[in-house]
């Protein structure tokens, strides 16, 4: 939808475009978020779609995604063969409740800053144990884990102006074994429960994001091979009941539930295997 | 800046937060249409460097230096593309809104997309046709008869009149059209469930560059009226008023802005400053009926109409014949159970819009999206001291209305603000205000009680019916009295109904297809299916014990009344949906232990037409080209009447279709017409249709004989002429000839909705529920109609689908919710989850064969109906696979989880 109180569209330069950030300043990937509702408090986009940033960068570290990139070329992208978690980044992309026409336009790092709590790209950066790359607009940058990222439906610790520049995913991370447990209301709807769980094949160590059932990723993490009480102890322990989304995806009763369901068969299938 | 458009490069710079969808508007590329506005629905998709974008996501800045594609630029010249080609031939759509941005999304897809039409289409929303007619489309499928002979067009899949429009995005709709100098009309609406305003402060609005006017309830008639529209305005109580100064409802309008662009006036809007009083709100009918609840519309401040305002009651209805407690009394077993049912958004692609202006002649003019052009122009008249003579009130092709433009919701303020400033003003709903600017289902708690003998026959049916009809009467009144027929499709000498539609300080809420019947459908239905089982009776065979008969007494209220069931077809409808589940469908549950599989059924009766007033007048007329005009009120949005019509028509004149055209929805082109509501396009206007063609017909052959000086038994009417024996006139002839001789060969017909001649739905579906997460997967669904003569085979194929998927939408996924002052939490199409392609399972649809005494050419309408049954049926096969009996609508998993979970 149109945002008519935009008074200007800005063109930052490449090579400084933290520059001249005001109040009232949006930064404009792929639009999917700024356009979807309306935004009066919006003056200026800030259009990131020249930064000439490579999307997808693969080293011996892991992988390096440029906030830019977009989903549809995420979507594209061939992993190295040894990456056993490889096929979880283009099934994260399936698992959108966006049809393949928003992909064409959203970007990694749009669907991270819109920040819901089943934002897929959230979900994916956090199982994967992601660290973002943010640029502010004093010309310093920090790099955070992804899952602190997202605080809350919304919310995030992005301070004003500051930028998502970067996501890296280690290979540590890339290299693990992955089950995925999800669940929507209606089909190719959006998530109502979104289980991630991932082992070291080496230690045995199983980490599980929670996610979408709560307002942002919770990380289960167990050395060895919990049991189904380890597992239930842990969620009971780090959910706090106001931390179970409800919205009109979901009740906070049912998305425990289904949480507690899916945690003890991403446990037994990681366990067994 | 430069911006190539289907290979044109454009240089108009677009507003900096402009999306492309308005930028490729405002070029004239009005195939781009607005459904959402946020990226849900897919009506806007075009294609950027060729690949399909929802384009109210896109920034227009960004399309700079890329190459864009619309529906109008996919044609090579006069061919089609292969997919327009194919959306035409299925056909696949009804009312075509979603048409453009499908059939760019579907021409866009590569071969794995297509492999997965489930989750390619996943951005690609039709309310209308339940997606059968879309694959169908995609799949190359074709569902017309290309060639049909003369005289021949009823019983043929005649294509839709305007397909070739719908499927190159040329055909018009509502907001298809740019008048200069138009001024936007936007509205501040209440924030507050009930409340008082004690000032109105509009100087900064009015300071806002570019806002022309800004009015209050100190602008606007001081006329009570009601938005929804009947023939008589007398069944509906005058509690509104155009902008007021209490609030009742939070979304209630209370200040409009006009402005020279949509951005002005939405900043006019946030600067309005409204002081206001809150007042005490009550959201229950339950404790809106209690001593001391807040009183929405005092005694003496409203209409006399209002049965008991002091406790909120807007209308009571009390009705029964025999004694059902002797009923009761006599019976071996009897089942008492309240049931729920929740809103549901119509949710047509259309938003509700108008645009009005002045004309040359001094008419006001009012191009609206309505099911009701001349009771919307009565409505106006009432409100604005009009004549009819002066105010034209007319549609273009109406993107879906399923009840919810039987109302006026944006005409009048439109049509004040142009009164006011002499200038074109126009008001486009955007999708958010869908829900708290129209009217929703409303809810209602029906309590039924049902007694019978052990050998399974009903002794007494009673009901008890609350609807919540919200801050205001809108369409409260008569959807109750519609919600007593849910007793009528039994034999009962003992029936008891009491009923009552109550204010809360909730949406108003309106027409919506299922016209107050889908919820005591869901009731009754539901409690068949529980007193059977109670008495040890397969259900379906309990229904057939006690199912109305031809001679039966239909009503619930002794006395005579003019329903009638004419031609019988319950019977039937009943066998084909049993032996179609009996038969089966290979489609087995998923697998895995916590899926549980049921079948249920479910049964119902249709009135054929409207149950109050209800007319048409339509005329047809011989053209110089020697085609025939039919001229008529009723609205296309969908619905397929105007292609019904020109069947009529075509078979009446024994001519082919192509030979006939219509003019529709326009108050200055046809003789009255109440609307486009409760199938009255087929049985009412249809009816006039075949009268005024059948007419025209013999007057034809009538002139004829004359010029050929020959008997008129000798002379048959052909295609384009009339023949006798070896001699042979021509239409065009005939037309010229009696031109000159001042003779005109047209004819006109008048048609009432009585009697109403009743059909009947069967429903039958088997699902399987997972009892760990509640999702439930429709394995087989099959529904059987009573239509009488089918007119047009695959046009009401998509009729029964698309009302059967709202069904499911209505069971499944569509949970509309407030919060705790009323305000709706999910008012868009992300978050209102109307069914999607991969939501809706293949529907077998069968028709019973009947032919109906009354209706044209042996037709019932029966596009609305095959709704009503679908919910029980749902119910009923959950209850057949969990043991678990639901009544509470909708059965969402989390809901269907919290039942099965409780003790």
């Amino acid at each position: 939808m149109d945002q008519s109180t935009v008074q200007e569209f800005v063109v930052p330069p490449p090579h400084d475009p933290m520059a001249d950030w005001r109040d009232g300043d949006a930064w404009l990937a792929g639009g999917t978020l700024i356009f979807y509702t309306p935004m009066p408090h919006l003056r200026r986009l800030r259009d990131l779609s020249h930064m000439g940033w490579p999307s997808i960068t693969v080293t011996d570290d892991g992988l390096e995604l440029a906030a830019t990139c977009g989903i549809t070329e995420l979507h594209e992208f061939s992993p190295p063969a040894e990456w056993r978690a490889g096929t979880f980044l283009r099934q994260s992309v399936e698992e959108y409740l966006a049809s393949f026409k928003v992909w064409n336009r959203q970007t990694v790092g749009g669907n991270i800053c819109a920040s819901l709590p089943a934002g897929p790209m959230v979900t994916m950066c956090a199982a994967l144990e992601a660290s973002y790359t943010l640029w502010s607009t004093d010309g310093s940058s920090r790099v955070v884990p992804a899952i602190d990222f997202v605080t809350g439906n919304n919310a995030n610790i992005l301070e004003p102006g500051e930028l998502l520049r970067s996501i890296h995913i280690p290979t540590t991370s890339l290299l693990r074994r992955f089950t995925v447990r999800r669940f929507t209301l209606t089909k190719h709807g959006r998530s109502s429960v979104y289980l991630v769980g991932t082992q070291d094949t080496a230690s045995g160590e199983i980490l599980i994001t929670v996610s979408a059932s709560t307002i942002h990723p919770v990380h289960l993490r167990f050395d060895g091979a919990p049991t189904a009480d380890d597992v239930r102890a842990s969620i009971d322990e780090l959910v706090p009941e106001d931390l179970w989304f409800d919205d009109p995806n979901g009740t906070p009763a049912h998305r425990r539930h289904l949480t507690h369901v899916f945690a003890e068969q991403i446990r037994a299938e990681l366990a067994s295997a | 800046m430069a911006i190539t458009v289907n290979g044109t490069t454009f240089d108009a710079t677009p507003a900096p937060g402009q999306c492309l969808r308005t930028y490729l508007r405002e070029l004239g590329h009005h195939g781009v249409k607005k459904g959402c506005d946020s990226g849900d629905c897919g009506a806007c998709t075009v294609w950027l460097d060729g690949k399909p974008v929802h384009s109210c996501l896109v920034s227009a800045m960004q399309a700079e230096r890329h190459a864009v594609t619309t529906i109008e630029g996919l044609a090579d010249g006069d061919t089609l593309h292969p997919v327009q080609e194919q959306f035409l031939k299925a056909p696949g759509f009804q009312c075509g809104f979603c048409t453009a941005g499908m059939i760019m999304t579907c021409a866009g897809m590569n071969e794995e997309q297509r492999a997965d039409l489930p989750a390619s289409l996943r951005g690609s929303l039709c309310r209308c046709t339940g997606y059968r007619a879309i694959a169908d489309a995609i799949n190359g499928i074709s569902g017309i008869d290309e060639e049909v002979p003369a005289g021949q067009a009823v019983g043929a899949s005649i294509p839709p009149l305007e397909g070739h429009g719908v499927v190159t995005g040329s055909v018009e709709y509502t907001m298809d059209h740019d008048i200069p100098d138009v001024l936007h009309l936007k509205v501040v609406r209440s924030p507050h469930a009930h409340a008082r305003a004690l000032s109105i402060d509009t100087t900064a609005a009015k300071a806002v560059p570019g806002v022309v006017a800004v009015y209050t309830h100190e602008d606007v008639p001081d006329r009570l009226y009601d938005t929804a529209c009947h023939e008589n305005h007398l069944v509906d109580p005058d509690d509104t008023r155009m902008l007021d100064t209490v609030a009742r409802f939070v979304g209630q309008r209370m200040v409009a802005v006009v402005a020279t662009s949509v951005g002005a006036a939405e900043e006019g809007c946030r600067r309005v400053v409204i002081d206001w009083e809150v007042l005490p709100a009550v959201f229950d009918p339950q404790d809106a009926m209690k001593p001391g609840a807040p009183v929405i519309h005092p005694k003496g401040t409203t209409d006399s109409f209002i049965r008991h305002p002091e406790r909120n009651i807007l209308l009571e209805i009390h009705e029964g014949r025999g004694d059902v407690e002797a009923g009761f009394a006599a019976a071996d077993a009897v089942h008492e159970a309240t049931y729920t049912t929740p809103r549901m958004a119509q949710s047509a692609l259309e938003t509700h819009g108008s645009v009005t202006w002045v004309g040359e002649d001094g008419v006001l003019q009012v191009r609206t999206s309505t099911q009701t052009p001349f009771l919307t122009r009565t409505k106006l008249c009432y409100l604005f001291d009009l004549q009819a003579s002066d105010v034209h009130v007319f549609t273009k092709r109406v993107g879906g209305g399923f009840g919810g433009k039987q109302e006026v919701f944006t005409e009048d303020l439109c049509v004040l603000a142009t009164l006011d400033t002499g200038r074109p003003v126009q008001w486009e709903f955007t999708r958010e205000e869908e829900f708290y600017g129209a009217a929703p289902r409303h809810p209602m708690r029906i309590h039924v009680r049902l007694g019978a003998t052990s050998d399974g026959q009903l002794t007494a049916m009673q009901m008890d019916v609350t609807s919540n009809t919200g801050a205001y009467g809108n369409h409260g009144g008569e959807t109750l009295y519609a919600s007593t027929g849910a007793l009528t499709w039994y034999r009962c000498r003992n029936k008891r109904y009491d009923g009552r539609a109550v204010y809360t300080n909730n949406v108003p809420s309106g027409a919506m297809r299922g016209y107050g019947a889908v919820q005591p459908t869901f009731a009754v239905e539901s409690a068949m299916d529980e007193l059977a089982r109670r008495i040890g009776m397969d259900p379906l065979e309990f229904r057939r014990r006690n199912m109305v008969v031809p001679g039966d007494d239909i009503g619930i209220h002794e006395g005579p009344g003019d329903d009638v069931i004419a031609d019988y077809a319950l019977d039937q409808c009943i066998d084909l949906v049993e032996a179609a589940l009996a038969r089966g469908n290979g489609v087995e549950a998923p697998a895995g232990d916590d899926w549980a599989v049921g079948t249920g059924f479910a049964i119902s009766m249709f009135e054929s037409s409207p149950p109050t007033e209800h007319r048409s007048e339509a005329s047809v007329t011989l053209m110089e080209d020697g085609t025939y005009q039919v001229n008529v009120g009723t609205c296309e949005f969908g619905n397929g009447t105007t292609t019904a019509q020109a069947q009529f028509a075509a078979a009446s004149l024994s001519t082919t279709i192509d030979r006939v055209t219509v003019l529709h929805g326009d108050t200055e082109t046809s003789g009255w017409d109440t609307g486009a509501f409760a199938s009255a396009g087929l049985n009412v206007a249809g009816k006039a249709v075949a009268l005024a063609s059948a007419a025209l017909a013999h007057r034809v052959l009538g002139y004829a004989a004359r010029r050929l000086a020959v008997d008129v038994e000798a002379c048959t009417l052909e295609a384009d002429g009339v023949r006798a024996g070896d001699a042979f006139i021509s239409l065009v002839d005939l037309r010229a000839a009696a031109a000159a001789e001042g003779v005109t060969l047209a004819q006109a017909r008048r048609s009432y909705g009585s009697p109403i001649s009743n059909g009947f739905n069967a429903h039958g579906v088997r699902l399987a529920v997972n009892t760990t997460t509640g999702e439930i997967t429709l394995l087989q669904v099959a529904h059987a109609v009573d239509a009488g003569v089918v007119i047009n085979p695959m046009q009401l194929r998509g009729q029964v689908e698309g009302a059967v998927t709202m069904g499911i939408g209505g069971t499944l996924t569509e949970w509309f919710q407030t919060g705790p002052q009323g305000e709706v939490l999910n008012p868009g199409l992300r978050m209102y989850r109307i069914p999607n392609f991969a939501d809706t399972p293949p529907i077998e649809v069968h028709y019973a064969v009947q032919r109906d005494s009354y209706g044209p050419f042996g037709a019932k309408g029966a596009g609305e109906p095959p709704i009503d049954p679908v919910a029980p049926a749902i119910a009923n096969a959950l209850h057949d696979a969990t043991g678990v009996r639901f009544r509470d609508l909708p059965f969402t998993p989390p809901l269907i989880f919290a039942q099965l979970q409780r003790p």
